[in-house]
């Protein structure tokens, strides 16, 4: 019987090259993100081609990826916001894919390393700093000093606000991260016992019925759990990015 | 003559805004029917999406508090090695993180929506 945690395990396939020393791997990691991107691809491109005004079935899921985003990003960053669009529909996109893709037997989830969900939420971290900077300028800074408080606390309350800004990527990127991986340790603790079960003969058989309906009920809540931490995931981005743009609270 | 074809231009173009403005009329008093039915009928769908997002904030303030005492962990435990202030650094970061991960759950809860708020409650 496999262990829980063999699943996360990062196979090699090929060698791309070297850089400053460092080996660049061709992963199974890779390949699931390679295999995301196409799914997405294939869907939006496939999806808007025929362009018919009464979208059809493949059309009106790509209408609809672009409505719930938009809507999104309006309500919690504002119209201008919607500069932003690109950048959170291609996140929301990404991490949907390969939670969902993640869900299939035997395939590998990319969301379950840190690696990669702490690379997104880095990514949107400098984005805000650096868009921020270059539209609001030094006064980005009054985000970290709320107006209205006596002076002798205003060190504590700013410093605070500094921590409580650096710590945004790490709950960003741990949240994924960690409902992704323990959703996945769960889902196969409880397949396990079914197998565990099975070989004590005709009782255990008895016995696995439990784990195995366990099993259904799990890989429903995994369902949701996907969709609902890659809404969370580019959500808290349109948050993120509304500082950058409105940064006077 | 020319001001009977004149008159029957005027007759005709009036009717024609007539015509129009009732089909424009008609086509609006449509359009609504078709809003309120396609209301009513999306009215679940939007009903769940607010469950959604309301199990989503739910989930959000999961990895707000363990954020906030990480990077006082982190920032404390780098000032130590760098100033050589052990133990110092670490205390007094990781207390600024606890602070600021109950700021964090406060703020992504709603219970103190911005700073701005505050100064008016207080």
């Amino acid at each position: 019987m496999d262990d829980p945690i063999h699943q996360f395990n990062i196979v090699k396939y090929f060698t791309l090259g070297h850089i400053g020393g460092h080996e660049i791997a061709f992963t199974n990691s890779a390949l699931f993100m390679l295999i995301a991107v196409a799914g997405i691809s294939l869907l939006l491109i496939g999806a808007t081609r025929q362009r018919s005004l009464v979208p059809g079935r493949l059309q009106s899921i790509a209408e609809m990826s672009y409505e719930f985003v938009a809507d999104t990003v309006r309500s919690t960053a504002g119209t201008e916001g919607m500069r932003f669009f690109p950048f959170v529909f291609s996140i929301f996109m990404f991490v949907l894919f390969i939670n969902l893709i993640g869900l299939i037997p035997y395939s590998f989830t990319v969301t379950t390393h840190i690696v990669i969900t702490a690379s997104l939420a880095l990514m949107v971290f400098l984005t805000v700093i650096v868009y921020g900077l270059w539209r609001n300028g030094l006064s980005f800074f009054k985000l970290f000093v709320p107006s209205g408080i006596p002076i002798y606390i205003l060190p504590l309350v700013t410093a605070i606000e500094v921590m409580s800004f650096l710590s945004r990527p790490i709950s960003h990127s741990v949240r994924l991260f960690a409902n992704m991986l323990a959703g996945h340790i769960t889902l196969k603790v409880f397949a396990g016992f079914i197998g565990l079960l099975g070989a004590w003969g005709i009782l255990g058989y008895a016995g696995a019925v439990l784990p195995l309906a366990l099993t259904v009920a799990l890989t429903a809540l995994e369902l949701l759990v996907a969709v609902l931490q890659a809404y969370v995931f580019a959500i808290l981005t349109c948050i993120y990015l509304n500082d950058a743009i409105h940064p006077g609270h | 003559m020319s001001n009977g074809t004149r008159g029957n231009d005027r007759d005709s173009q009036a009717a024609e805004e007539a015509a129009l403005s009732a089909r424009l009329r008609s086509l609006g008093e449509r359009l609504d029917q078709v809003g309120s039915r396609r209301d009513v009928e999306t009215g679940s769908a939007s009903r769940s999406n607010a469950d959604m997002s309301a199990f989503a904030r739910g989930m959000r303030l999961s990895a707000e508090l363990v954020g906030g005492v990480v990077i006082g962990v982190i920032l404390g435990w780098l000032a130590d090695r760098w100033l050589g202030t052990s133990p110092w650094g670490l205390i007094v970061f990781l207390l600024l993180g606890f602070a600021a991960g109950v700021l964090n759950v406060m703020r992504s809860a709603g219970v103190m929506a911005s700073p701005s708020d505050g100064r008016e409650r207080k």
